[in-house]
Parts: C-alpha cells; sequence; structure tokens
C-alpha cells in the first residue's frame, strides 16, 4: 500500500504557496501587458530610429536570464536603501521582463494587419486614430491571442525563480516539505500537478476564444 | 468634377504617373485601360489622397486633394473606392462594415447607420447576409459588400481599381452587374479594368494608359473600334 506522510496541512501550505504563484503571476502580466502594449504600439507607430533606445533596453529584459535580473535589482534595490519587499521587486522585474515580450507580441500583432485593409479603412474617411482603434487594434489582438496565452503560462512558470528572493510560492512550498518528509518526487508530481490545473483553465480558456473567432474567418 | 492637371508621381527613380491630365465630368463614367504597371491603379489612389503626388495637382469639386490645408478624410467620404483585394474588416459583421464609416465618420445614429447599411447590402444583392461575417461569404459576396461599404457614404464619386481581377471567374458577373447597375443610376464613376467587352458597354470615355503616360482617350467605340495611337492598337490586339 502507497504511504506518504504528506498531510491535509501540507496541501494547504502548497495551495497557499500556489495563491501567491498566482498573485505574482497576475501582477506581472498586468504590468507586463500594459507596459507592453505602450512599448508595442510606440515601437509599430514610430520611425525605427526614435524606438532603437528602447528597443535596446527590452532586449536586455529579454536576453539576461531572468533569476540575474531578479537577484542584481534586489541586491541594488538593498544597497541604495530603497527597502522595497521582495515580493515588489518580483512583480516589478517579471513586469518589465513580460513586457519586452509582450511588446513584441503587439508591434508582430499591428504589422500584421494587411496595409491594403487600413487603406480601405482611411479610403471610407476614417482618421488615423480611427483605422487604430476600430481595425488595427481588434484584429491585433486575435492575431496576438494565442502568444499571449502561451506568454502568461511561461511567466506563470517563471515566477518559480522568485524563490531565490525568498518568498514562498509554490515550489518553493514543495521544496520546505520536501525537506521535512523527505519524499521528493511525490511532493514534487504534487506541485507539478498544481501548476498543470493552474495552467489547464487558462490554455482552454485561450483555445476557445481561438476557436470562436475562427469560426469567421 | 475630378480635374486632375499634369500630375507627376514617382517612385524613386521611377515615374509612374507622367503628365497625366484627365478631366471627369459628374454623371460619367470613363474607364482606364492598360497592361499591368501602367500607373492605372495608382491614379485612382491619388484621387482620394492614399498615394501623395509630386506634381501637377488634382481638384475634385475645386477642393485641392494635396493641398496642405485639405481635410482628407472629409474629402474621402465623397469619393468611394472599391479594390481589388476587397478588403473586408474580418472582425465586423457584412452589417457593421457597411456602418462603420456612417457611424464614426458622418456622426450618424446605430439606427440610422444601419438602415442606410441594410438599404446599401439589399441593392448590391446580400440583404440576407446582414450578420454574417465576411469570412463566411465568398470573394465575389465579398466584393460586393465592399461596394455597398463604399456606396453607405453617399458618395459622389466611385473609383473602381480591378475589382474583378482577383475573383473566380464565375463570379465576375455578379460584380460586373453591381457596377453596371451603379452607372445607369448616373454615378460618376472611374474605373481601372481588364474587362474589356464591360469597359466599351458602361463607359462614357475610355483613356488607355502605358508607362505610366494616357495616351489615347476617346469613346469606347473609337477607342476598341478605332484607335488612334498604334500602342493603344497594340495593347487591344494583346487582350482581345
Amino acid at each position: 500500500m502507497f504511504h506518504t506522510s504528506l498531510s491535509l496541512n501540507d496541501l494547504g501550505f502548497l495551495a497557499q504557496g500556489a495563491g501567491v504563484t498566482l498573485l505574482i503571476t497576475f501582477w506581472a502580466m498586468l504590468g507586463g501587458t500594459i507596459l507592453g502594449i505602450v512599448f508595442g504600439v510606440f515601437r509599430a507607430t514610430t520611425p525605427w530610429w526614435a524606438t532603437a533606445p528602447l528597443a535596446f533596453v527590452l532586449d536586455i529584459f529579454r536576453s539576461v536570464p531572468l533569476l540575474i535580473q531578479l537577484v542584481l535589482v534586489n541586491a541594488f534595490q538593498a544597497i541604495a536603501g530603497l527597502n522595497v519587499s521582495a515580493f515588489m521587486v518580483s512583480c516589478v522585474v517579471l513586469a518589465l521582463y513580460t513586457s519586452a515580450y509582450c511588446s513584441e507580441l503587439v508591434r508582430g500583432g499591428i504589422a500584421a494587419v494587411p496595409l491594403t485593409t487600413r487603406r480601405a479603412a482611411r479610403s471610407l474617411g476614417l482618421t488615423w486614430w480611427q483605422d487604430m482603434t476600430q481595425i488595427v487594434y481588434p484584429i491585433a489582438l486575435r492575431i496576438m491571442l494565442p502568444s499571449w496565452i502561451g506568454l502568461t503560462l511561461g511567466v506563470m512558470k517563471d515566477t518559480a525563480l522568485v524563490s531565490w528572493l525568498g518568498i514562498i510560492e509554490l515550489l518553493r512550498t514543495s521544496q520546505i516539505i520536501v525537506t521535512r518528509i523527505q519524499e521528493p518526487l511525490f511532493v514534487l508530481t504534487v506541485a507539478g500537478l498544481i501548476y498543470f490545473i493552474i495552467s489547464f483553465p487558462i490554455s482552454r480558456l485561450g483555445a476557445r476564444l481561438e476557436r470562436k473567432w475562427r469560426e469567421n474567418d | 468634377m475630378i480635374e486632375i492637371e499634369n500630375v507627376q508621381k514617382s517612385y524613386n527613380e521611377l515615374k509612374v504617373l507622367d503628365d497625366v491630365s484627365l478631366t471627369v465630368q459628374t454623371g460619367e463614367v470613363v474607364s482606364i485601360i492598360g497592361g499591368s504597371g501602367s500607373g492605372k491603379s495608382t491614379l485612382l489612389m491619388c484621387i482620394n489622397g492614399l498615394e501623395a503626388i509630386q506634381g501637377g495637382k488634382i481638384t475634385v469639386d475645386g477642393v485641392e486633394v494635396h493641398a496642405k490645408g485639405t481635410n482628407i478624410n472629409k474629402l474621402r467620404t465623397n469619393i468611394g473606392i472599391v479594390f481589388q483585394q476587397w478588403n473586408a474588416f474580418p472582425h465586423l459583421t457584412v452589417l457593421e462594415n457597411v456602418t462603420l464609416a456612417p457611424r464614426k465618420v458622418l456622426g450618424k445614429s446605430k439606427a440610422e447607420a444601419e438602415a442606410i447599411g441594410r438599404k446599401q447590402l439589399e441593392h448590391v444583392g446580400l440583404g440576407d447576409k446582414l450578420n454574417v461575417y465576411p469570412g463566411k461569404l465568398s470573394g465575389g459576396q465579398q466584393q460586393r459588400m465592399a461596394i455597398a461599404r463604399a456606396l453607405a457614404m453617399s458618395p459622389k464619386y466611385m473609383l473602381f481599381d480591378e475589382v474583378t481581377s482577383a475573383l473566380d471567374p464565375q463570379l465576375v458577373g455578379e460584380v460586373l452587374d453591381t457596377m453596371r447597375l451603379l452607372a445607369k443610376e448616373g454615378m460618376t464613376m472611374i474605373l481601372v479594368t481588364h474587362e474589356m467587352a464591360f469597359a466599351r458597354e458602361v463607359s462614357d470615355r475610355v483613356a488607355f494608359f502605358k508607362a505610366g503616360k494616357m495616351h489615347e482617350i476617346g469613346t469606347p467605340d473609337q477607342i476598341f473600334g478605332n484607335p488612334q495611337r498604334p500602342e493603344t492598337a497594340q495593347f487591344l490586339a494583346s487582350v482581345l
């Protein structure tokens, strides 16, 4: 018979960790998406030389491993005496990291709207702004959605790295339990299952939206 | 009245329109024929300011299209254009495609715009497709929707840019029928077309373009029956 020392209390602890994971994911996606839209629209509608500095900074966020960013930012804020909580640092770094990817999605989505469609809109007398809000954004949104869902799931898993700053999120809670009950395989399986349970509805929701929109094409 | 005077247009070194002049009277139907790359489509884009010009001028009802102070969006409400690629707005239903500009540009209420949209869609034979998304329509139906979308702005002028070129042969007829109807109703039209028989049938005048120049313009009978320029005769011999 299978026997485990994993108690109901431990499960509650894991659920608490999952709550922290979800909360960080939420703030990172909210901040990252808003910033990503601003950056992406700016980059899609402004000549390259004006956006080059921003593009360069965003490239840094995309190229440097997230773990290094988290540790460095956390260390620098401590040295600078900003006294920001590790939770705040995690959310901000993850949001910036997300915004770098999101801005590429937004830029790509806008660029993918056919120029001929936009000409047709302008030929009807719509202003540049009306063309953007009525035609370009809705079409770009449909193009971007699958990648945005993918980004959300990616960021959710990336939040595991914030345990390095001492935040007790899902992965960290599972490690704490492993240290105590010495059943690493089983506990990690349970933690993995929880990650899956969180991801699954998000990816299903994305697939459903995608299917609904494709019906109209 | 559309007045095109000595228009010059080039992309870098390439001259696309070379000293083109043409006046289209209200109620007139003018067809532009010629090989690809002859500048025909570019001329239409210039008329409603979708393309800039480097010389000459174009005026529509006395308003200079490319002048600095011109309210181009207001001017465009008077000039409908239908493209080779019908360019449906894929995220809007057929009715929404047609009512978008009347609502946003002309400031009509939803009910007013829908009444106009319904009327125009019935006009082009799509009265039963109001709530369908364009992706569900055939190419010919989408093109007729594009015509209704332009007509919903009650333009004084309609420009047609090779509107049947991208259609399957069996769908060309329904779009031509719609245009024939408009011509009969007295709409002022400029059409760039490869449908020679249609151009001959509906046009008051036909212009032949080659390499950015207008080589000849005249009645359909003259252009198709007795072309004065060797270039025109040569082109017609190659397509007819």
